[in-house]
């Protein structure tokens, strides 16, 4: 296959529903009115020349290559700013044209020397490509610039500094500060496509162009270097440059890419469709690709640029063995660790019975590997002894949005944000954990939708550049219970309600018991704001502005559902979208930013102890019998144990064994402590990984993991949409993770026998009423497609709840405000919150081994300037970091993000661990830890603490692989 | 599992259904431990109710008899 070129129809679509017919060059175009002459022509396969302009971004003018003739018009108008009218005639070519053109790029050429005739750059870049097609020959203008490398010196790739040579006193060096692109200011042609991508697509607005004449060029921020600027390296000016002068670095080292294939990036949950381009086996970038329809050709910094940790040297390729964690491992093949870990767990399952062993799905894995893990457990193990991270993260959200809607389904897609007006946003930091999407929000929000903040933090989406909420409300951390039903108790009591809708979609007498108990005086804005710590007055206009603004639409994530009460914030979001009858059309709903890439996907894959995939649960026997007939073996019609479950129950003695694929739940689940306990009281501990994670030091089996890039399948996004990964290169330690765990069954007795991840996809279709539609070559065809998608839905439900909410009727439940037992007192003042930085992801053990380190190096702690002068610590300075549980040490950040009282860290580094002092406190319905609140206190401190110290040894001592000596 | 801890997530589903109508809420904790415990849990669970059950809230204590009892315990082979 070869490298696929998108066309750029140079400016955007038009959405408007008349169409207009032209000729252009004799051929007859229809088109919408309102697109451009420019569009229209690449539409009937007429390119017109252009530098400034790219479908991406609206039409600019300013390059002056794109000019055509109209009949009846005088003059030659550019394409890109001229619209269609109906029965244009436009020529595209003519010999004023040409002269026109020529002259023009022979300007351009004049002020670009390094760009035209050289060997400096790629040779083949757009504006290479425009000079070829508009037939310059020649430059009558020299090339000694102000602003240009000395033409000798160019070749080599330098120049002559400002000052130390009369003609080039604006020369700027090239910039080469981030990691993965570079700026090379001579290159420039002052087109603005970087600058307009930054502002337009991405919503940061770190570039603009500076000076005048031969001084202007692009810069970033104040003239800064690009990696100390506000830019955020999504690589969106880099796409959008029509020369060298903005490069991705490995195209520039190992030259273009020659092959590429379409598939999904692996990090977050926005689910991005990416051109993975290739060169030999070694991928040279990652391109978003245009008809991804939840990213629309956008990227952020991890998905774009974050793919090294495939390639990096700590990747563990071999299989490996350990009797005790205390030994060196030692490499096998893969035979020999399989047919080990099978005797170790029909031993154990022997010794202590069929539910001493259990597995842990990934998120990160694709559904079809996630599918045969729970698999592996149910039929082959006997058990329901099967959990996921989302135990973690958005158990609550099934949990909470089935007891009101009646599924566990996020309602809309993305797009859906196109029509919102106004958006409540909580316990959610997009612009850092759902990038792509926030640009979306971002982008909609200067078109004039309103937006209202729950968090206590500011975050970006409270104020940055063109975006200001219109409500913050900096809430203590654990009341998010208490904030919901308080604006309920405005739309109530205010009336605010939408009775006609929940008349026709919601349980009547449901909403009434809801509406009389949030009308109760305790939960008036006044008492709230008691609580919560904000202001009444604001609670009460927030209310109005969510209830009465138009287009309702709430954007939740962990803010919410890592709580004691997550369960019962979910029911709240949910209890407010249908009071306000923000439910069933396009522009509202109720939306969970989901954290991983495939978290909806885990969960949809029956990963949880209590159900089959499609949210069946294991009690009931019609669904039992599906799958008893299917795979000729009875189920176990018990609930199994969840990951906490399963640690208490390795304490105890009754659990002895387990596989863990893709996850490292020593660093990603809360109180590492009794984590740490339970692995260690396993006897066989199986890490399916790309490398030897945290988890690992506890285990006795190392099964080598595959890259996103070396297997087929799919993911399934925060929008529920169904996406293909496809296989780019070969499996670097022999399988893909589906096969490993198909071989670990084969070695278990089992009789499995796929031979590609859509045999396996056929299999959940045929068993899930939800997934029955799907197959590959539907996915082929459509590019993506959103679940449900069976009979009903042949192409699959963007937005749910239309015509009817899935339940039935919708049901509102009472939420009544419990206080965490995490409280503060005298020992532990302050309250702990932790997050995500846009750098790094989760766990880290991806973006640690990129280049992003360059802008997160260690975990930090934020702490209010009042708290920090009470304690005696300063900006940079190492503090101790105290709960109940634990301490760790890491360094201070002073800054009024978070309100006084509050101090927040992220938790992507393993010498820091968060998690050693988060508690044991969990979701009162799904176990979902508190990750989100804890007590601590902080103290200046002079290193790392003993645990740390402890730890670091651990780390070295498990580690060791044994050498093993070649035989004489 | 410790039996604080298990007290304490009992105590924590019984706090969520105290405000819905008692009927609705003794069965609500019922179904909830029904749904998501696994047995060994429901096994120790009914220990401790019958052993005294100290520190249950009475919602948990009353649901405990909607709770489905678990198979006695698997005696693994030798």
């Amino acid at each position: 296959m070869g490298l696929i070129t998108e066309i750029d129809y140079g400016t955007p679509e038009s959405k408007t529903g008349k169409q207009v017919t032209l000729t252009v060059d004799g051929k007859t175009v229809t088109v919408p009115e309102g697109t451009s002459i420019m569009r229209a022509a690449m539409e009937g396969g007429v390119e017109i020349p252009k530098l400034c302009a790219t479908d991406m971004l609206d039409s600019f003018g300013s390059c002056r290559v794109c000019l055509v003739e109209i009949e009846g018009r005088n003059g030659t108008p550019a394409s890109c700013t001229t619209q269609v009218g109906e029965g244009m005639v436009v020529h595209t070519v003519s010999e004023r044209l040409d002269t026109i053109r020529r002259g023009v790029m022979e300007l351009y050429v004049s002020d670009h020397p390094t760009g035209w005739g050289e060997n400096a750059g790629t040779g083949a870049s757009e504006f290479d490509r425009m000079a070829e097609k508009i037939g310059l020959s020649e430059n009558r203008f020299g090339v000694e610039g102000r602003n240009h490398v000395v033409a000798e010196d160019a070749a080599a790739g330098g120049g002559v500094a400002p000052g130390e040579g009369a003609l080039t006193i604006d020369y700027m060096v090239k910039d080469e500060s981030n990691p993965y692109f570079t700026y090379d200011p001579s290159q420039c042609i002052v087109c603005s496509r970087c600058v307009r991508a930054c502002a337009d697509v991405q919503g940061t607005f770190a570039l603009t162009i500076e000076g005048r004449g031969f001084e202007s060029r692009m810069v970033a921020s104040m003239n800064e270097d690009f990696v100390d600027s506000e830019c955020v390296s999504c690589g969106a000016c880099v796409q959008a440059c029509p020369t060298d002068a903005l490069r991705e670095k490995a195209v520039l080292e190992k030259g273009m890419p020659e092959r590429s294939v379409v598939t999904t990036c692996a990090y977050c949950g926005v689910g991005c469709n990416f051109k993975a381009e290739v060169k030999g086996d070694e991928v040279i970038r990652m391109m978003p690709y245009k008809d991804g329809k939840s990213n629309h050709g956008h990227s952020c910094v991890k998905g774009r640029f974050a793919y090294g940790y495939a390639t990096h040297s700590d990747r563990i390729l071999s299989p490996m063995l350990r009797e005790k964690i205390t030994d060196p491992w030692r490499e096998v093949t893969w035979e020999e660790a399989l047919a080990h870990t099978a005797k170790e767990f029909r031993r154990i399952q022997h010794q202590y019975g069929r539910g001493s062993i259990g597995g842990i799905t990934s998120s990160r894995c694709t559904d079809e590997e996630t599918y045969l893990v729970q698999k592996l457990v149910r039929q082959g193990f006997g058990n329901n002894n099967v959990d996921t991270c989302a135990r973690v993260c958005h158990s609550p959200t099934g949990y909470g949005l089935n007891t009101t809607l009646g599924t566990s389904a996020g309602t809309q897609d993305f797009d859906s944000v196109e029509e919102t007006d106004v958006m409540l946003l909580i316990g959610a930091n997009p612009t850092d954990a759902h990038p792509v999407f926030a640009s979306r929000m971002k982008k909609r929000l200067r078109e004039g939708a309103r937006i209202i903040v729950i968090d206590p933090r500011r975050t970006d989406l409270v104020r940055s550049p063109h975006i200001e909420a219109a409500y913050h409300l900096p809430i203590k951390p654990g009341t998010n219970v208490a904030i919901l039903t308080g604006l309920a108790h405005v739309i109530v009591t205010e009336k605010l309600y939408d009775e006609a809708y929940i008349r026709s979609y919601c349980e009547w007498d449901a909403f009434e018991d809801w509406a009389e108990f949030v009308s109760d005086p305790r939960y008036s804005p006044e008492e709230t704001a008691k609580v919560c710590g904000v202001d009444a007055e604001t609670i009460r206009q927030a209310a109005r502005l969510y209830a009465a603004g138009g287009n309702g639409a709430i954007f939740y994530g962990l803010g919410v559902t890592e709580h004691s009460q997550g369960s019962t914030a979910v029911m709240g979001l949910a209890n407010l979208a249908m009071a306000t009858g923000n439910i069933g059309r396009n522009g509202v709903g109720v939306n969970p930013l989901r954290g991983q890439n495939n978290v909806q996907g885990s969960c949809d894959m029956g990963s949880f102890p209590h159900e089959f995939p499609g949210y069946r649960h294991v009690a009931t026997d019609s669904v039992r019998k599906i799958y008893e007939d299917l795979w000729g073996v009875a189920l176990d019609k018990e609930p199994g144990l969840r990951i906490p479950n399963m640690l208490d129950a390795a304490v105890d003695g009754t659990f002895r064994g387990i596989y863990i694929q893709g996850e490292d739940i020593l660093q990603s689940d809360p109180d590492t402590t009794h984590v740490a306990a339970g692995l260690a009281a396993m006897e066989c501990v199986v890490v399916h990984d790309l490398f030897l994670n945290e988890t690992a030091r506890y285990a006795h089996v190392f099964l080598p993991g595959s890259t996103f890039l070396e297997k087929d399948g799919t993911f399934i996004n925060a929008e529920r949409r169904i996406n293909l990964v496809h296989k780019v290169i070969e499996p670097k330690a022999r399988y893909a993770d589906w096969e490993a765990t198909q071989e670990l069954a084969r070695a278990l007795g089992l009789d499995w026998n796929y031979t590609h991840p859509s045999e396996i996809m056929d299999e959940i279709a045929a068993t899930t009423p939800t997934f029955s539609g799907v197959t590959f070559d539907l996915l082929e065809r459509e590019g993506s497609v959103q679940w449900p998608c069976n009979e009903k839905a042949p192409l699959g439900t963007p937005v749910m709840h239309i015509n009817g909410i899935v339940r039935g009727k919708g049901n509102f439940v009472r939420t009544e405000y419990v206080a965490t037992d995490e409280k503060v007192g005298p020992r532990f003042p302050l309250l702990l919150t932790t997050g995500r930085i846009l750098s790094q992801y989760n766990v880290g053990a991806q973006t640690r081994r990129t280049g992003n380190v360059a802008w997160h190096a260690e975990d930090m702690l934020e702490i209010h300037p009042h708290d920090a002068e009470d304690r005696g610590i300063r900006n940079g300075d190492w503090v101790r970091l105290s709960s109940r549980s634990n301490e760790t040490t890491l360094r201070a950040l002073v800054t009024d993000r978070v309100a006084p009282g509050v101090v927040y860290t992220t938790f992507h580094h393993p010498e820091t661990q968060a998690n050693v002092v988060t508690t044991d406190y969990t979701d009162w319905a799904t176990s979902c830890p508190e990750f989100k609140v804890t007590a601590v206190q902080i103290a200046p401190s002079n290193g790392p603490s003993e645990w740390q110290r402890e730890y670091d040894e651990l780390t070295a001592m498990s580690r060791r692989i044994a050498r093993v000596e070649a035989a004489e | 599992m410790s039996p604080d801890k298990l007290i304490y997530q009992a105590n924590q589903i019984a706090t969520f259904f105290k405000s819905k109508p008692h009927a609705e809420g003794v069965t609500g904790v019922a179904d909830h431990i029904n749904k998501f415990w696994e047995p060994r849990i429901r096994r120790q669970f009914f220990a401790m109710i019958e052993g005294g059950n100290e520190g249950f809230d009475p919602l948990v204590v009353e649901a405990a008899a909607n709770v489905r009892r678990p198979s006695p315990e698997e005696k693994p082979a030798a």
